[in-house]
């Protein structure tokens, strides 16, 4: 038979109140066994205190190639920032 | 190192022959960015990457069998759990190679594959065999001495999952080398039997451990396209010197002598002069004629073989849980 493990993305929480982050991938015949390997794979010195798997064929990812069309029209956005905005010293901190 | 003699394909292209897409690529390399998965790359960046990679990951899963040589034998509880995390660590660093290579198109299990059939190569060091306790000790010594020596500059190279894979890796490795070094203390400064153990692991493993840097620059003849892609950061008689540079004070802390009469301080380039390996050994040794490769690799494959019903079984297990899963919904 041998048929190889498909493939699971990991995510680990750091600490309580940060987001989970991505941290590789394992080989895992199915989502608990992944859950068990990405504890022993990835978290040896206390890296986390949650773990997400999600099977790598499911993630989509943005085409690299069209990268230009797709971020660039924020790039001209500069009034979405803070800094466009001169607020006089006197008014104090904002 | 982990990945010695890595052959590149491509040859070293100048500016004029290179076609509009490697040389937007190559731009992006100098300028110190990194190439993601999902990029474009010329196709001997890749199967170079995979190579290089996959002999690294080997290197890490076969580099396991002579420490895990000494795992029941280990002399206190205390050393058998260190030696024990530390042989999971480097469990750890194959798999992480392995997942930064699949990134690459090939698999895993084509990987082991071609490492089963010798057709890939993993480091020429764990084709030597850990005799005696004091082994244990240099192993991760100078054995892991090397490969940081190796992955440190690695952490800057230019493919990002691999790099990310270093950063990862290092973290971990320099409690291997501690570990290992706090054996050679213990031992060196035990009764005159024990420093003697300590003395013949050192002269045993010095030039194997010399010679995990791969030949010399002159003769190596990947390095040129390897090193323009980053994929190499740091040549061979570079870190070879730096790791001869580092030990050599080690080594006379503990009070041992390094088995070479030629090692002498060179004022002039501010590091020592030492003797090479004998190369026709290191050759012999990555042919397969090391004093351990038909052992090693017997292991690999039986491990393989062994497990392929277990392997298996949780397949069909898991394929049975999806079908009952989707005949509740
Ligand atoms: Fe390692
Ligand atoms: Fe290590």
């Amino acid at each position: 038979m041998s048929s190889e493990w498909p493939l699971w993305e990991v995510f680990i929480r750091g600490q309580h109140g940060l987001n989970h982050r991505h941290v590789g991938s394992l080989h895992a015949p199915d989502a608990e066994m992944a859950i068990k390997n990405a504890r022993d794979v990835y978290t040896r010195r206390n890296e986390g205190v949650s773990i997400w798997v999600v099977p790598s064929n499911q993630i989509t990812a943005s085409v690299p190639s069209e990268k230009g069309p797709m971020f660039e029209p924020s790039k001209s956005k500069i009034y979405r920032h803070p800094t466009f905005y001169d607020i006089p010293d006197e008014v104090g901190h904002m | 190192m982990y990945a010695q003699m890595v052959q590149s394909t491509g040859t070293l292209k100048t500016r004029e022959e290179m076609d509009e897409r490697e040389r937007a690529f190559q731009d992006r390399i100098d300028a110190g960015e990194k190439i993601e998965p999902q990029d474009w790359m010329p196709e001997g960046y890749r199967k170079t990457l995979v190579r290089q990679i996959g002999q690294h990951a080997h290197s890490e899963i076969v580099g396991q069998l002579p420490e895990g040589n000494w795992i029941t034998r280990a002399p206190t509880l205390e050393r058998k759990a260190i030696l024990l995390a530390k042989v999971q660590d480097e469990a750890g660093h194959g798999l992480y190679l392995y997942c930064a290579a699949e990134t690459l198109g090939v698999s895993r299990d084509e990987m082991t594959e071609k490492l089963h059939d010798g057709e890939m190569k993993y480091s020429s060091i764990f084709n030597y065999p850990t005799l005696t306790w004091a082994d244990i000790g240099a192993v991760g010594w100078l054995v892991d001495g090397a490969a940081i020596m190796n992955q440190v500059a690695l952490q800057r190279t230019s493919y990002g999952p691999y790099s990310r894979a270093m950063v990862r890796i290092c973290k971990e490795e320099s409690f291997h080398q501690r570990q290992g070094y706090s054996i050679m203390m213990k031992m060196a400064a035990g009764t005159p039997e024990q420093k003697r153990m300590a003395q013949d692991a050192l002269d045993r493993l010095w030039y194997p451990s010399l010679m995990m840097f791969g030949p010399s620059d002159a003769e190596s003849v990947h390095s040129a396209q390897s090193m323009a892609w980053k994929i190499k950061v740091s040549t061979n008689d570079e870190l070879r010197q730096k790791f001869v540079d580092q030990t050599v004070p080690q080594a006379e802390y503990l009070g041992l002598t390094i088995p070479d009469d030629k090692l002498a301080w060179n004022e002039e380039k501010g590091g020592y002069n030492f003797s090479e390996p004998d190369w026709q050994e290191f050759h012999d040794v990555l042919a397969g004629n090391g004093p351990c490769n038909a052992d090693r690799m017997a292991a690999r494959r039986t491990a393989w073989e062994d497990g392929a019903w277990y392997r298996d079984g949780l397949v069909a297990h898991a394929n049975k849980r999806a079908a009952q899963r989707m005949a509740a919904e």
